[in-house]
């Protein structure tokens, strides 16, 4: 019974809710809550801390009372470690490629590292659709819609 | 009361013509039904992206675009169930139990024709029905004071979290956490920054655009990434001439579109339905009331004429809540009410006297959107197939280039950027655990306006709770909710094998030959 409810992703999915829900609660005593009719800011966030906390509780409820699942495994079948990190990836790099090479440069990097998770694309798949997306679209986002955002910049 | 209707629908033709409206609402039905056709590409990622580009734009051209891009992509929805079998988009995917068989009898194209044909219908019923009921509405919802939009909310909240798909329970849960979200930031009354950690950042609060891209976008890739088949593109050669139905279907076909047009308009009235589940009740109806229900799932033209109204219908009809109300019924529908909430118009029953041409615009724009879609469907039918064979690896790394740099134009701010990765990776561990995330926007949107309501409703009152059950139209609303509430838990008490055999019978009819399965979001 109770090593099967490891194995339930209600359990955890419930958990994640219970913990987040009590952590709301905790944190909105530290604002001023008030009284029913005035009202601080701290009573709304205290009082939906308490229900979702409820909820949490009933979700590992229902995890209890109910049998195993044919599929509980949490992470799907074929797992992307290269795809899922990849495709954080690409905005990661944007941000810093854009922060000191400016927008080009972090157009580029963003569909290039991104394009590289799918298990089909190889380096060359990837630069070419990266460079055909970089051109045109700053093109659209510099001289078009005008972001204040510099092309190219040099800033180490 | 029909005079005034007709007068301010004739002055929302005079809005929705104006060239630059036209155009932008020819784009919006143009990019929706691409990203219809295209698979792994929804009408909620879509939106969001565009979301940041309609800054610049009047409000009224940016509604319709947005606007556009959600019906069209309907239009274009149906294309991929019907030739590939692939349910691109939820309210469709019951279209390819019979869709696709009538592909592979190679009458796919009369299929598109008929699909054509009743999503016109069912859209008209669904803007008429917008056209008369929301003055409707909006006189009663006039009179309401915080205690009764509270407790409307609060049953559009639940709604929308209980009714779609996926368990009840998690559902709520996800509604919370977007009521949460909606919190940080600065409170109203006191200026107390709230679950900011400190960071100044997040004092304005968390960006629309950046919950619903990393929601809808980030998260959505992470979960397609691979996981497409190669599309099977051997019956998607489908010419103009092959549109047209024969007698015989037609025949058959009208009235299966009356009754799905009907279904559609019954389920826009009860908030959080939406276009999905109007789509399986129209299916269901249509099979039970035929004289050969056994021929359903072989080709039977009825069961995609009747799914396509409805959906059409209420795809129309979710706007009336939005509209009148300001209380969206789907994600897509709090997405547009975002929208409108940037460009500094405050939705609520008061929208339509103040912002006649943002709403009787929208409703104009509606007939000439779909008149739009029935032409750029017709004889162009050969180039939305052409589309079906773009392949997801061009898709999602470009698609996630207009994610960053749209995130980035909301506030010129690397930071968002960030943000959106965050709620990415975090919507994703969700899609794991089986929450869904669409409720999260709509708790999201309503929030703020929610919260201050509710302490106004609890000044006015002097701190009395009972409020919500001693004014007569609350306390209908909260019955109501009360209603909800148990009718869930006794279908789930009673009959549990039932329903989970119907939820898995959903998951595999639609999901027969899409590896992604576990539900896409709606």
């Amino acid at each position: 019974m109770l090593e099967n409810l490891l194995h339930k992703r209600d359990f955890y999915a419930g958990g994640i809710m219970t913990l987040m829900g009590a952590a709301v609660t905790l944190n909105s005593t530290t604002y001023n809550t008030g009284t029913l009719m005035h009202m601080g800011p701290g009573m709304f966030p205290f009082i939906l801390g308490c229900v979702l906390t409820l909820i949490g509780v009933a979700i590992l409820g229902s995890a209890l009372v109910t049998p195993l699942g044919e599929d509980e495994h949490i992470l799907p079948r074929n797992k992307e470690w290269l795809g899922w990190g990849l495709i954080l990836a690409g905005p990661i790099s944007f941000i810093i490629m854009g922060h000191f090479f400016g927008m080009a440069a972090a157009t580029f990097s963003c569909v290039f590292i991104s394009a590289l998770g799918d298990r089909e694309s190889t380096l060359k798949s990837s630069a070419v659709l990266a460079l055909c997306i970089t051109v045109p679209g700053c093109f659209l986002f510099t001289y078009v819609l005008q972001l204040p955002f510099p092309l190219f910049r040099w800033a180490i | 009361m029909i005079s005034t209707a007709l007068s301010d629908l004739w002055f929302g033709f005079g809005v929705a013509l104006e060239p630059h409206n036209l155009m932008w609402c020819f784009v919006g039905v143009l990019v929706g039904n691409m990203v219809g056709v295209l698979p792994g590409m929804g009408p909620l990622a879509t939106i969001s992206i565009l979301l940041p580009l309609t800054f610049g734009i009047k409000p009224v051209g940016a509604i319709l675009m947005l606007a556009g891009v959600f019906y069209g992509a309907q239009y274009g929805g149906a294309i991929c169930s019907i030739l590939l079998n692939l349910p691109c988009h939820p309210p469709h995917a019951v279209t390819c139990l019979d869709g696709f068989p009538l592909t592979k009898q190679g009458r796919g194209g009369a299929a598109l024709g008929i699909t054509v044909i009743s999503s016109f219908i069912g859209a008209s019923w669904g803007i008429t029905e917008m056209i008369f009921l929301s003055p409707v509405l909006v006189t009663v919802a006039l009179k309401f004071g915080p205690a009764e939009i509270c407790s409307l909310m609060l049953l559009g909240l639940l709604a929308g979290s209980t009714l779609a798909r996926g368990s009840p329970l998690k559902g709520v849960a996800m509604t919370v956490c977007g009521l949460l979200i909606g919190i940080v930031g600065s409170d109203i009354e006191t200026g107390t920054p709230r679950f900011t950690f400190g960071i100044p950042n997040l004092f304005d609060g968390v960006e629309i655009v950046a919950l619903a891209l990393g929601l809808f976008g980030i998260a959505e890739f992470m979960k397609s990434v691979n996981q497409l088949s190669e599309v099977d593109t051997k019956y998607t050669n489908v010419k103009f001439k092959d549109l047209r139905p024969t007698k015989d279907e037609l025949r058959r076909a009208w009235p299966a579109m009356f009754r799905g047009t009907l279904v559609g308009s019954l389920c826009a009235l009860i908030p959080g339905t939406g276009p999905t589940i109007a789509s399986f009740i129209a299916y269901a109806t249509e099979k039970k009331i035929s004289k050969t229900p056994e021929l359903f799932g072989t080709g039977m033209i009825e069961g995609v004429a009747s799914p396509e109204a409805s959906t059409h219908s209420s795809v129309q009809g979710d706007f009336i809540p939005t509209m009148s109300l300001g209380i969206p019924g789907d994600a897509v529908m709090a997405l547009i009410l975002g929208a409108l909430m940037i460009q500094g118009i405050v939705p609520g029953p008061q929208l339509i006297s103040e912002h006649p041409d943002i709403f009787w615009g929208l409703v104009a724009s509606f007939w000439i959107g779909n008149i739009m879609l029935v032409v750029l469907n017709v004889p162009m039918i050969g180039l939305w197939v052409k589309l079906l064979t773009i392949p997801y690896r061009y898709l999602y790394p470009s698609a996630l280039f207009f994610v960053c740099i749209g995130v980035y134009s909301t506030n010129n701010d690397m930071f968002q950027v960030g943000e959106t990765i965050i709620i990415g990776l975090v919507g994703y561990l969700l899609l794991l655990l089986d929450f869904h995330p669409a409720p999260v926007l709509l708790g999201f949107v309503l929030g703020p306006r929610f919260e201050e309501n509710f302490r106004r409703a609890m000044l006015i009152s002097r701190g009395d709770i009972l409020v919500f059950v001693k004014h007569p139209i609350s306390a209908f609303f909260v019955s109501l909710c009360v209603i909800l509430i148990l009718a869930q838990v006794y279908v789930r008490l009673r009959k549990p094998k039932a329903l989970a055999s119907l939820d898995l019978k959903l998951a595999t009819d639609a999901h027969a030959h899409d590896p992604t399965s576990r539900a896409p979001a709606e």
